[in-house]
């Protein structure tokens, strides 16, 4: 087993709403990244995905609010740490997360070499321009992005360029993790391909050293990640490899997500796509039981009265299900 | 449900933005036919003009050259009053949830707005709150955990449901749907394209999707539109564009999508 | 809202600003409470009185209790009162000149130096290299030496009304004291008087309470202006925009301050109100406020919000209220701020020029700076008369920017650090 790059450990976070109500957006997460693995988590959209990532570096500011739990990156524990020296000290350097939409936020009156300046001087003030382009120029050359980009203003690039260009900035310190929150989702399919040959090369080529990719794309996900982590109401319902979550799921979530997928693949269009009735629980007030019972197909009294943990099911697998493995694949089976 | 008569159809319609050195011509040429209750797709890559094309059907944009005909006649959108007669029959979902709404107003204005344009304004409240909570449930949202929110409060997913549900609300003949599930997950995306579906049974509505995604365009579309640079370059039904595609565009389109069968080659681009 | 409240008031810069302005302002407010003189009342005879505390003299010898103090050194400091070193160095000058050997001459002891001065001063001698002002100088140094080391008590006399013989009323010995606090008249002048012999204190307050009026008017006379015409050219644009635009401008290639003397001058000394006089710094200050607005409507108005806002049947009002005026309130907060700094400058210029308001009335700030230049007071050393003036001014444009430049950071986050 190779060496853990992050660990998190029953994390907890909490948003703050302006009626003091408590959201739980992440709620008891655990997860372990190996040194160049890449995990991806998927999950309905509001389940706290964004949230986990943010949580992760510990980047908590109002009305995001740290509750319980502890994050080790790299063997050192940075829960509980004071937001801003997080945004000092480890923002960047140690982690490095893209947000969601994060190439519309780029500052329109910036050249991009600025806004690499801005990154690097925030770390290192001592740095001179001409050292930050020099390095900024060999590591845009090394991920293929031409050297010109760095002069120009975001406007002037296209979207998947500026995509590019906003990560090969954000890992311009060759950060350990690398967290892309829907890197692509807003891009269209060649340059999405692009994003991610260079997310690839940056893990192949060692400037990172694990990644977590969070998408609601599943063929993608299934395509770059090594393992997949499902989301369900701020819970990890299950996680695995690519290959058995995509073709072989166990929680009923998860096996309905994946009977959703859209892939232009003939015979698509005479599959029933598999949609579940209902919404997700409030987040203020979760119920005590399984949080999907309302929509699940197997559901039985007890699912709602006791609340289950992450259950083993070998080989690195788990999933939160008061059902057995076995009962499970049986119902699937007989449901054809 | 489809029938034959013509909803909305465009002649040579054109857009060219700037001049000079700065000139684009963003939409080049463009003739289209659409069908009361076809669905449609355009598809093509960033920059080929989907969402020039998608104003100026719906008049936020006005055509450099070129006509547009509404329900067999020549558009006419000159005067506000008109635009807004228009615009009770032609709505639309944006690309960028993020960018749709007004950061100062609670989302249920947004949901209000649209009973009032349906001429729900002086209903009492309880009327319409049931009516607010009826289109979120169908996107699968809870009005309760909406309610009194400001847009960034909301995830990106959940503001875009939203705005299908203005369009439940609105429904309106033809609706313009830009990249409407980009930020959904696989599964409320099979249930909202299920629902948008429905709506054309329901109420004969032409649902047009704008998009990249060509799974999305396979899976919903009786018509496929594939764009480029401006130009429709290929057309046909699903079946024709998406399983027997004649142009080298759109087989590069279609290789690019990430599959599940098949090998995705990442060193081709 | 609130959140963004709080943001900005943790912003340093904000923050002293905001403390500098809003001293200045309850200055303003709370000062009259307490002085009730007319701001204009000329109070002193003489011009430029220095500041300090006026006691009246005829009160302290007659109807103010008298005690009795022994204090150290009370004699050496009155002579030194009187006969300063400056004086003492120049006596000496004019003794050597006259030829009297330089070391015989103490000027350290008083009571020699003016023995030897009285035997030996005569105004009539002509000294080489000596002026007429420096003859009137020994002339007047001499006469006040009278009595300088006198010892006895003066004796305070009154005309008897009925025989008009002068007639003994009391005694003032050396060590007779008052306490200031006790006689009915004293007046304290923080900062003297003027040349007018007003009180620059009061002066001061009122003329900054108006000169602020003057500055919030223009202020938001200009920012109303620039924000209509900024929404309406940049929202509605075609033709309606290239007027505008045009205007604009024609307004920024000519100098605004030139076309405010014009506009002034024209108006006539009469008609020149500070109210007046404020409306015309605004309507002639417009210019960046439109073209900044329409900058934002401009990147807005194209936005998909807009649009859906448009698509649900709002009309244009409705969309310049709700949906575009939010986004650039901020903006238009800022410009106001900066429009009312660079107002009260433009009244000080004006005023300067003797183009501001009638000064008969109100006082301003420009209106102080220009008398005390007319008066030469930065000459003459009469430093309170127009010091506090311009510190008031920079103090006044120094908070609003930094105000300004705060705001700044808190709206546009990537200024910040
Ligand atoms: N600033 C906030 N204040 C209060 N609640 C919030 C805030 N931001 C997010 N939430 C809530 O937290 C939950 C998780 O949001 P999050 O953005 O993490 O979802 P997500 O999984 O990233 O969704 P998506 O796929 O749509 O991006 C949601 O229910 C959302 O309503
Ligand atoms: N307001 C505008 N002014 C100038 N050029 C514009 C404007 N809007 C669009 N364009 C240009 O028109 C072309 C087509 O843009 P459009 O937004 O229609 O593409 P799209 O197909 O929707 O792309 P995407 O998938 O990225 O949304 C682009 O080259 C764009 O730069
Ligand atoms: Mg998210
Ligand atoms: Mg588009």
């Amino acid at each position: 087993m190779s060496k853990v790059i992050l660990e998190v450990n029953e994390l907890t976070t909490n948003y703050v709403t302006r009626f003091r109500e408590k959201i739980y957006a992440v709620d008891h997460v655990s997860l372990k990244v190996e040194e160049g693995k890449s995990v991806g988590i998927a999950g309905e959209s509001g389940c706290g995905k964004s949230t986990l990532a943010l949580s992760l570096m510990g980047y908590y500011f109002a009305p995001l609010h740290y509750s319980s739990g502890e994050i080790i990156v790299d063997g050192r524990n940075i829960s509980g740490m004071d937001p801003d020296d997080v945004r000092k000290t480890i923002l960047g350097r140690e982690i490095s997360y893209i947000p969601q939409a994060a190439m519309n936020a780029l500052n329109p009156t910036q050249r991009v070499i600025n806004f690499i300046e801005d990154v690097i001087q925030a770390h290192y003030p001592k740095t001179t321009k001409k050292e930050i382009y020099e390095l900024a120029r060999e590591r845009f050359e090394l991920l293929g992005l031409p050297a010109e980009v760095l002069r120009k203003y975001p406007v002037e690039l296209s979207g998947g360029m500026k995509q590019r260009t906003v990560i090969a900035t954000s890992v311009i310190l060759s950060p350990k993790v690398l967290i892309a929150d829907e890197p692509s989702s807003a891009l269209d399919v060649t340059s999405q391909k692009m994003v991610i040959k260079m997310i690839m090369d940056l893990m192949n080529k060692g400037i990172i050293k694990a990644l977590i990719f969070i998408t609601h794309e599943l063929p993608l996900l299934y395509n770059v990640t090594d393992d997949i982590m499902v989301m369900y109401a701020g819970q990890i319902v299950e996680r695995g490899t690519a290959e058995q979550m995509v073709f072989d799921p166990i929680h009923p979530y998860t096996r309905a997500l994946m009977g959703s997928i859209i892939v232009p693949e003939a015979g698509l269009r005479d599959v029933k796509l598999a949609a579940i009735p209902g919404t997700p629980p409030n987040l203020k007030n979760p119920p005590s039981g399984c949080r999907f019972a309302d929509r699940c197909k197997f559901v039985k009294p007890e699912c709602r009265a006791i609340s289950v943990g992450l259950r083993d099911a070998g080989e690195g697998r788990a999933y939160r299900c008061i059902i057995p493995e076995e009962d499970l694949r049986k119902a699937y089976q007989s449901e054809g | 449900m489809k029938d034959n008569t013509v909803i909305l159809s465009g002649r040579g319609v054109t857009k060219v933005f700037g001049f000079g050195a700065n000139k684009t011509v963003a939409v080049d040429h463009v003739d289209f036919t659409f069908r009361k209750g076809e669905i449609i797709s355009i598809v093509g890559e960033s920059g080929s003009g989907k969402t020039t094309l998608a104003k100026m059907l719906l008049g936020l944009v006005s055509p450099t050259e070129g006509e547009i005909y509404f329900d067999g006649e020549l558009r006419d959108i000159r005067t506000h009053k008109k635009k807004r007669e228009y615009w009770k029959n032609i709505q639309a979902i944006f690309q960028d949830p993020f960018s749709s709404y007004n950061i100062f107003r609670k989302v249920d204005a947004v949901l209000l707005d649209c009973i009032r344009m349906r001429g729900g304004g002086n209903l009492p409240y309880d009327e319409k709150l049931e009516m607010m909570k009826r289109a979120c449930s169908f996107v699968n949202l809870k009005f309760e955990e909406l309610t009194n929110k400001y847009p960034f409060e909301l995830s990106g997913g959940q503001q875009q449901r939203l705005m299908i549900a203005r369009i439940f609300l609105l429904s309106p003949k033809i609706l313009l749907a830009d990249e409407p599930t980009s930020m959904i997950d696989a599964c409320s995306r099979a249930t909202i394209l299920d629902m948008l579906m429905g709506l054309r049974n329901d109420i004969g509505m032409t649902p047009i999707f704008i998009t990249h995604d060509i799974g999305l365009a396979y899976y919903v579309s009786d018509t496929v539109y594939i764009m480029e640079h401006g130009r429709f370059v290929e057309s046909g039904t699903a079946d024709q564009v998406i399983l027997n595609p004649k142009e080298a565009y759109t087989r590069r389109l279609l290789s690019d999508v990430p599959k599940l069968h098949e090998e995705w080659d990442l060193s081709t681009v | 809202m609130k959140h963004l409240l709080r943001q900005t008031f943790r912003s340093g810069k904000f923050l002293v600003g905001f403390v500098i302005f809003m001293t200045i302002l309850l200055t303003v407010l709370i000062y009259p409470l307490f002085v009730k003189d007319p701001p204009l009342g000329i109070i002193s005879r003489g011009t430029f009185l220095a500041p300090g505390i006026y006691v009246n003299v005829y009160d302290s010898m007659n109807s103010s209790p008298r005690y009795t103090l022994i204090l150290e050194g009370a004699a050496s400091r009155r002579v030194a009162g009187k006969l300063g070193d400056d004086d003492r160095q120049a006596m000496q000058e004019w003794l050597v000149a006259k030829g009297v050997p330089e070391d015989s001459i103490d000027i350290a002891d008083t009571a020699g130096l003016i023995a030897l001065w009285e035997s030996n001063f005569d105004p009539s001698l002509r000294l080489p290299g000596m002026t007429n002002a420096d003859r009137n100088y020994y002339i007047r140094l001499t006469a006040s030496l009278e009595g300088l080391l006198a010892t006895e008590d003066a004796v305070v006399a009154a005309a008897n009304p009925e025989t008009g013989a002068l007639e003994e009323i009391g005694v003032i010995t050396q060590t007779d004291y008052v306490n200031v606090g006790e006689v009915p008249n004293s007046r304290l002048f923080v900062l003297g008087t003027d040349n007018f012999g007003r009180d620059v204190l009061t002066e001061l307050v009122s003329a900054t309470g108006v000169s602020l009026i003057i500055g919030f008017v223009a202020g938001i006379v200009a920012t109303t202006i620039g924000l209509i015409l900024g929404l309406v050219s940049g929202y509605i644009g075609g033709l309606v925009d290239d007027i505008i635009v045009f205007i604009t401008n024609l307004f920024t290639v000519i100098p605004t301050f030139v076309l405010l003397i014009l506009i002034s001058f024209s108006i006539g000394q009469e008609q020149r109100g500070a109210f007046t006089i404020a409306v015309v710094i605004g309507v002639t200050s417009w210019v960046w406020t439109t073209r900044a607005v329409r900058a934002q409507v401009v990147s807005l108005r194209n936005r998909d919000h807009v649009n859906l806002s448009k698509l649900s049947g709002h009309s244009v009002a409705y969309i310049l209220a709700m949906d575009i005026l939010p986004y650039i309130a901020s903006y238009v907060v800022m410009a106001l701020i900066l429009q009312i700094s660079s107002a009260i400058l433009a009244e000080a210029g004006l005023s300067i020029l003797g183009l501001g308001p009638r000064t008969t009335e109100v006082p301003t700030l420009g209106l102080m700076m220009r008398w005390g230049l007319i008066y030469q007071a930065h000459v003459l050393n009469y430093w309170w008369a127009i010091f506090p003036v311009i510190l008031v001014i920079a103090l006044i444009t120094f908070s609003l920017n930094l105000m300004n430049t705060g705001l700044d950071q808190v709206f546009n986050p990537a200024l910040r650090e």
